[in-house]
């Protein structure tokens, strides 16, 4: 309704009293927009929420339910217990998945995050070429992933004619196999996802650079302290919490890593670039073991969760 | 910059022109790295020379348009138009029904709101990658609105699961608070209903929040890929990212080709991001360091 609290009673002109809530109006049509003042955010909130059942916690709960079962698309399920926890934890491919997922986040977030702040130092200031060269360096970040890997699928091709061995062959380097062989492979992954993301981090660390009081550089300037004592004691630290968000959120997002994946290498050669969900991707959908994807993916799921209350925790308790 | 130090405080080697070289230098790798690329996508569509696999140009010597009609002989207009639907309608639904719940949120105290925020914060840790197998069983059981039939190989398949996304719920629940109640009581006291209020008054306050939420919800559905792999069965749903790979996979196309499709697939990004960069780095941060 339209009343507000401190006016119980009171009608919008005049003072004339107005009917109780949840009465009908007598115009028809604008009958129906009126409801109970208590429903007002419910239905507000409707079409997201109901959404979001559907397509987020539906599946979640589903997936956590067919973990337990041996899924038999025509005879039906059959209950299995913890078998498919246990066929996963035995899986040597599912263990080097995880191994290859845990050194991919590890390694790309960190690198990124130097990167990108290497790059923030270089092109931070409000000069224009300064600004057209970040805009330029950010071009990588909003071009989909799947161009990405195509890109370099061309760029990184193994043989002696691949872009960049013609350039190093210019410099009297490689041929090398990059994504051919097992041994380059997850290694030229992290390259090109390093590649999309480090510009990210510069935009991120820019915006944090540009928060700093000059002064602290000034005071400490004056206390003596060279070019690396001031990035070591007064920048760093400043940035420290930034730093902080931008690896736990890009570890915890590394952890689903997938289409880059997919698309550059679908996990070969010989699994060497096989994470989580590509495991469980083709589990499901090529291997038709559904039961066993969903147990993963619950377990990815759960550690998900808990890494995420563990960074809110800690990060609530710093700032308490 | 003149300055002898750079805004950050370091001082770059002591001569002026030293540090000015340096830095040029590390201006063109930047670019070399970052942009080249990029370019080298683009030089590759447009050359007519003939390449072998693997080989890019640098410069489209001998100009030609035929990379890119032979892409679009191959689906790359079919693509094109599966995606400008997709995101269009999914990012029209998706601002809709965000703004609606940012509104319940940001303005009404109710019962429940607790759990709602945790709701949608758990939202976050249940992406497409997370719950791909459940998602796609779902999908084949949802009855499609839009007719017959279930969601797989359909639009609604494709727009319907990235409608409800918690980011913009966030960025325009933030942006509501700040705007005065004042404002609303005036209409109030008029006998504005919440509806009216929210598209008279509340809405048209919000026009930067939506252009941000515009601007990330246009990549974030534009870029999707587990979804149309998991819904699109048949090519003609096929949105821009299948194409690309689709393409790809067959191997049977040239490089020049291959890039053609992969720029068709970047380009609408670039010019939105290069459109609407202020809403978008504004976004990036608010997100990130607010958190």
């Amino acid at each position: 309704m339209t009343l507000t609290e401190d006016r119980p009673g009171r009608g919008p002109r005049g003072g004339r009293p107005r009917p109780p809530a949840g009465t009908r109006s007598p115009s028809a049509p604008r009958a129906l927009l009126r409801w109970p003042r208590a429903a007002t955010p419910w239905i507000f909130l409707a079409p997201v929420l109901a959404l979001f059942g559907v397509f987020k916690f539906w599946p979640t709960l589903w997936g956590m339910y067919l973990s337990f079962f041996q899924v038999r698309p025509y005879l039906g399920n059959k209950w299995v217990g913890w078998a498919n926890f246990r066929t996963a934890f035995h899986d040597a491919a599912l263990r080097s998945a995880v191994e290859h997922t845990v050194i991919d986040a590890l390694v790309t977030v960190a690198a990124s995050a130097v990167i990108g702040f290497g790059l923030a130092l270089l092109l931070e200031g409000p000069a224009r070429h300064l600004r057209i060269l970040r805009t330029a360096a950010f071009l990588p970040v909003v071009t989909a992933m799947v161009a990405v890997a195509e890109l370099w699928n061309t760029i990184l091709y193994p043989g002696g004619y691949g872009t960049l061995n013609t350039l190093l062959g210019h410099l009297g380097l490689g041929p090398e196999p990059f994504l051919s062989s097992p041994h380059s492979s997850l290694a030229s992954v992290m390259l090109i996802q390093v590649w999309k993301s480090a510009p990210y981090d510069m935009v991120i660390f820019v915006a944090g650079l540009a928060g700093i009081d000059k002064q602290l550089y000034e005071a400490a300037a004056i206390d003596g302290a060279g070019a690396w004592h001031r990035l070591r004691h007064v920048t760093l630290p400043s940035l420290r919490p930034v730093t902080t968000i931008v690896i736990t959120l890009g570890i915890i997002r590394g952890l689903r890593v997938f289409t880059e994946i997919y698309v550059l290498t679908g996990g070969g050669p010989a699994g060497s670039t096989e994470t989580i969900v590509t495991y469980t991707y083709k589990q499901g959908i090529q291997n038709n073991q559904l039961g066993l994807a969903s147990a993963v993916s619950t377990v990815l799921f759960l550690v998900t969760v808990l890494l995420t209350c563990l960074t809110l925790w800690w990060r609530r308790r710093k700032e308490a | 910059m003149s300055a002898p130090t750079t805004a950050l405080g370091l001082r770059m080697p002591t001569r002026a022109w030293t540090r000015t070289a340096v830095r040029a230098v590390l201006y063109a790798a930047v670019l070399f790295v970052f942009v080249m690329p990029l370019w080298t996508m683009l030089a590759t569509v447009f050359s007519g020379s003939t390449l072998k696999t693997g080989q890019m140009s640098l410069f489209p010597g001998h100009f030609t348009l035929t990379n890119l009609r032979t892409a679009f002989r191959f689906g790359v207009g079919r693509g094109l138009l599966n995606s400008v639907i997709v995101t269009g309608v999914g990012l029209f639904l998706q601002i809709t029904v965000s703004a609606f719940a940012a509104y319940a949120l940001a303005r009404k105290k109710f019962r429940g709101q607790a759990l709602v925020l945790l709701a949608i914060l758990a939202t976050m840790m249940m992406p497409e990658e997370v719950i791909a197998i459940p998602l796609y069983l779902v999908l084949g059981k949802v009855p499609d609105p839009l007719g017959g039939g279930d969601l797989l190989d359909s639009y609604s398949g494709l727009i319907l699961p990235v409608v409800g996304w918690a980011l913009p719920i966030y960025v325009l629940t933030g942006f509501m608070k700040t705007i005065p109640v004042e404002l609303e009581e005036a209409a109030r006291v008029d006998g504005a209903r919440d509806l009216r209020i929210f598209f008279q008054i509340i809405l048209p306050l919000c026009r930067p929040a939506l252009g941000t939420c515009a601007v990330f919800g246009f990549l974030m559905i534009w870029d999707q890929y587990l979804l149309p792999l998991l819904v699109a069965s048949t090519p003609h749903m096929y949105t821009m990212t299948l194409v690309v790979t689709s393409l790809s996979s067959s191997q049977e196309q040239p490089e020049g080709v291959r890039m053609a499709a992969s720029l068709m697939l970047m380009v609408p990004s670039v010019l939105v991001y290069l459109g609407l960069q202020r809403l978008f780095e504004r976004g990036m941060l608010s997100g990130s360091l607010k958190g």
